[in-house]
Order: structure tokens, then C-alpha cells, then sequence
């Protein structure tokens, strides 16, 4: 049995201004899934991905990419993984070409390489007539599709998504959706933050719904879904999805089980 | 990574650098040929032709090495203080970097050899106004010790700004330095006068600051003299190198400053 994508361990973390992050929280996603992690703002979602991603010190706990500890296999463990970040982080002032081929070279691809699986990589996302514009000329959903382009030239086995449709209108947000979905029948790994809910649904085979730095609900999208109230929700006047529903209930009450 | 991928992400950080460099030459190259320009009419020319001559050479001669060097020491620092601030603080493509597999030491090489690029090539042009204003009289002693002073002490200052940039929470945090402190060591470094000129008192000042010992070192290669012992020159500058390279791998490695 392979290695799991991400295994988490017991996390913590402690921000210097004593805002504690994470309380413990242990995850685990299987190679090939694609994930889901849910939670209101500030629940520790970015958290996660950020010390995944090497963004952020951990206070305690492990994380392993691919059977690989992040603090004992560093830099290893880094050539597994393509971010997407929850802000647009590139160079405004860098042609869109140059964004995903630089991101290339830092993981040793040779440029011509870089070049070829950029060009590719443009054309998949719609971006291969702004190929020469700098970046800050794009639209707000370039910019989101030019991060997913610069996040896969390295061809990670796991992609980290937190939020990329966010601010993104819903053609475009449905082209993403496509989009991921066949890069996850290459293989690769996906763990996917977003607060819409739908999206999730949509996309996600597993769920993990976060608040206040735990872990309040963990597992399949049926099971996660089978949470759903129908009751309550009428009572209480929700009119949203099953999953909008469930993970306000969760949210709310910290209720469920943390592992299903 | 392999030595071979190490190499291309080096390359990529430096290519990088030295195009930003080149595109806005006009901030980059201009004002330290324009402040050069000034500094030989002013105190060569002007008040050069009244001192006469310093150490048995002519003054304007005896201050070239001195106002190339000056050109070096704030080029190479605000380049890489405020490349590494930049990509920190403005639009945070400092993840680019740190998401990559690239190790600490490697980090430092690519952050700073863009730093000394310029260091050197606006030096290099100082040196030719330098030429210009003493009509090519300027003798060169030693060529080797020339070039080895003006590119460890590029590679020194480049050090020495990244841990700014590193540290720096604000624009005025990497404004600072280069003013409060960097300038002044320069201006009392012995640019302008022999130390053997001052009173005793403010010459063992002039002994504890570092850029006295660079100027001469530089001078000598030029003129065949310093006020100190050459070893002792690039003892203190491969000192100080040695230093600020551990300190910027701790900084790089344990995340201070960038994340906590």
C-alpha cells in the first residue's frame, strides 16, 4: 500500500501573537483522492497548507508528504508538491511566460524544458495569448488560472488549492472545475479549499470541515453528506445545499464526530 | 536535488536578477555614475586642486578607489535588501522561492550573486568616470587584488543586505541601514583623507570600522599603499563574509523573519 498524499499528525500552531492556529489536528489524504478542506475564515485551513508547504513553522506535530517528513526530508518532500495560493503572489511585473518558467528553474528544470511545459501549460489554461503580457495586466481569473499553471510545472503528485476561484466568475469557475478534474485522473492529488460549498460537492471525494483550529467532521462526501439534518435545516430556515447545511450545523455547534 | 538541478535554479535566480538589473538601468546604473560625477568635480576638481596631493599622490587620484568603492558597497546592499523585501513585503512572490526544493545555502547564492553583479558593474562604471576625471593617470598596481576587493566586498554588502531584507518589516526598515549606518561607515571609512591625517583619538575609530580596512584594500591595488596591512584587510573582509553567510543561513533555515 502507497505512501498516503498527506499525513498529519497532532499539528499545532502558535502564531508569536498567541493566536493558536491549530489545536492538534490530524489528517490524512489517501494518493489520488481529491480533498476537500472546509472551514470559515480563520479556521486554520491556510494554516495547514502553509506549513505543508514549508510557508510556516509548525509549533509541534508531523507532516508527511508521500510517506516523506517535511523537517527531516525538506527538500524532498517540497519537489511533491504544487501550491496555489489563497493570494495572487507573483511578480506584477514579470511576463506571464517568464512567472511559470522562473517557478521551473527553481526546481532544477532546464529552461528550454521550462519553456515547452509552459507553453503547454498557457494553452490548458486559456492563457496562451497573454503569454508575453506581464502579469498585472491579466484579469482577476487569469491571474488565479496563471498561479494553477505556475503550481504544475514541476508536475507535483499533490496540488495544493486554497481558494483559487475566488473572486473567479462561474464560466470561469466551471472551466477550473474541468480542469482539475482531468489533472486528477492524471494522478495527482488534490486538497482543495474554498468557501464554495457547491464546488466542493462537486468536485471532492473527501471532506474535512475545520473550526477554530480542529478537525470537526472527516470523511467521504456521502458520509460527510449523510450528516444532513432535514429537520433541523427547516427548522432553523436553511435554504442552501446538503453540504451547506451540514457544515453550518458543524460550524455552529462543533458537533459530529472529528473521524468518521 | 542534484548538483545539476541546483545549478539551473541558481542560474534561474541570477538570470532573473541581472534582466530586472538591465531593465531599469536607470535606477539601477544612472544615480551612482551621476553621484560619482558630482563627488570628482566637487571634492577632486574644487577642493582637490587646493589639498593638492595626499600620501605623495595627486587628491583626485587618491579618492577614486575610494568613491568605486562606495559605488559597490550601496549598489550591492539595497539591490539584494530590496529585491528580498520586495518579493517579501509587496507582492509576496518570496513563496515562489520557499516552496521550492532549493536549500538555505542555495537560496543565499541565488538571493545575493545578483547583488554583486551589480555591485561590481556599477563600480566598474564609477571606475571609468574615475579614469575620465584624472585623464587616465589612475596607475594600477595589482589587478588581482583590484577585482578580489571588488567582488567580496560586493558579495559582503550583499550579505549584509539580505539579512536587512530578510528582518525588514517596513519600507523604512530597509531605508534605515544604508542611511544611518552604511553611509556614514563609507564617508568615515578614509574615502576621503589618509587615517594617519585624523587626530589619534578619532584614528582608533577609524580602526573598528570595517569599511576602513575594504577601502584600503581596494586602494592598495590601486596605488600600491595602504594605511594598514593588506592580510590584515582581507582577513576582516573574509571574516565578515564568514559571518554573515552563517547568519543568513540561520535566518533562511530556522524561517525567522519570514515564517513565523
Amino acid at each position: 500500500m502507497s505512501a498516503p498524499a498527506l499525513k498529519i499528525r497532532d499539528l499545532k500552531k502558535t502564531y508569536a501573537n498567541g493566536v493558536t492556529a491549530l489545536k492538534g489536528v490530524s489528517l490524512e489524504i489517501p494518493e489520488g483522492d481529491f480533498f476537500a478542506l472546509l472551514g470559515p475564515n480563520g479556521a486554520g485551513k491556510t494554516t495547514i497548507i502553509g506549513i505543508t508547504a514549508g510557508l510556516v513553522n509548525k509549533t509541534s506535530g508531523t507532516v508527511e508528504v508521500f510517506g516523506h517528513d517535511i523537517d527531516k526530508e525538506t527538500e524532498l518532500a517540497k519537489t511533491f508538491i504544487g501550491l496555489v495560493g489563497q493570494e495572487i503572489n507573483f511578480n506584477p511585473f514579470e511576463k506571464c511566460i517568464d512567472v511559470v518558467v522562473n517557478q521551473g528553474g527553481y526546481y532544477g528544470i532546464p529552461r528550454a524544458e521550462a519553456i515547452t511545459r509552459a507553453d503547454r501549460l498557457l494553452k490548458d489554461l486559456g492563457l496562451a495569448e497573454k503569454r508575453n503580457e506581464i502579469g498585472w495586466s491579466l484579469s482577476g481569473g487569469m491571474k488565479r488560472r496563471l498561479m494553477i499553471a505556475r503550481a504544475l510545472i514541476h508536475q507535483p503528485r499533490f496540488l495544493i488549492l486554497d481558494e483559487p476561484t475566488a473572486g473567479v466568475d462561474v464560466e470561469l469557475r466551471r472551466g477550473m472545475w474541468d480542469y482539475l478534474k482531468t489533472i486528477t485522473q492524471k494522478g495527482v492529488t488534490i486538497l482543495l479549499t474554498t468557501h464554495y460549498l457547491e464546488e466542493a460537492e462537486q468536485l471532492a471525494a473527501r471532506v474535512a470541515i475545520i473550526n477554530k483550529g480542529e478537525i470537526v467532521a472527516n470523511g467521504t462526501m456521502q458520509e460527510i453528506l449523510a450528516l444532513h439534518d432535514e429537520d433541523g435545516a427547516e427548522k432553523r430556515g436553511y435554504r442552501g445545499t446538503k453540504l451547506e447545511e451540514v457544515f453550518l450545523d458543524l460550524i455552529k455547534e462543533n458537533k459530529g464526530a472529528a473521524a468518521l | 536535488m542534484t548538483p545539476y538541478h541546483q545549478w539551473i535554479a541558481f542560474y534561474t535566480m541570477l538570470r532573473k536578477d541581472v534582466v530586472r538589473i538591465f531593465r531599469i538601468w536607470i535606477q539601477t546604473f544612472v544615480p551612482s555614475v551621476i553621484t560619482a560625477v558630482l563627488y570628482f568635480l566637487i571634492f577632486g576638481t574644487v577642493l582637490g586642486s587646493r589639498i593638492g596631493e595626499m600620501q605623495g599622490v595627486n587628491y583626485m587620484v587618491f579618492v577614486v578607489p575610494g568613491l568605486v568603492m562606495l559605488a559597490i558597497v550601496t549598489n550591492a546592499y539595497t539591490n539584494t535588501s530590496f529585491t528580498f523585501f520586495q518579493a517579501k513585503f509587496f507582492n509576496r512572490s518570496i513563496d515562489e522561492i520557499l516552496v521550492s526544493p532549493m536549500p538555505p545555502w542555495l537560496m543565499i547564492a541565488g538571493f545575493v550573486s545578483g547583488g554583486v553583479i551589480r555591485g561590481v558593474l556599477v563600480g566598474a562604471l564609477v571606475l571609468l568616470v574615475g579614469l575620465f576625471f584624472t585623464s587616465l593617470t589612475l596607475a594600477i598596481h595589482n589587478l588581482l587584488i583590484i577585482l578580489f576587493f571588488a567582488i567580496f566586498t560586493s558579495l559582503l554588502f550583499s550579505l549584509a543586505g539580505l539579512v536587512n531584507g530578510v528582518y525588514a518589516k517596513s519600507f523604512d526598515g530597509i531605508n534605515i541601514v544604508p542611511t544611518f549606518v552604511l553611509q556614514p561607515l563609507v564617508y568615515l571609512g578614509g574615502i576621503f583623507y589618509s587615517v594617519h591625517s585624523l587626530p589619534e583619538i578619532a584614528q582608533y575609530v577609524t580602526y573598528v570600522n570595517p569599511l576602513f580596512y575594504l577601502i584600503n584594500g581596494f586602494r592598495y591595488g590601486f596605488l600600491g599603499f595602504a594605511d594598514v596591512s593588506l592580510s590584515l584587510c582581507i582577513g576582516i573582509m573574509l571574516a565578515l563574509i564568514a559571518i554573515l553567510i552563517g547568519i543568513n543561513w540561520y535566518l533562511l533555515r530556522t524561517g525567522l523573519g519570514l515564517k513565523q
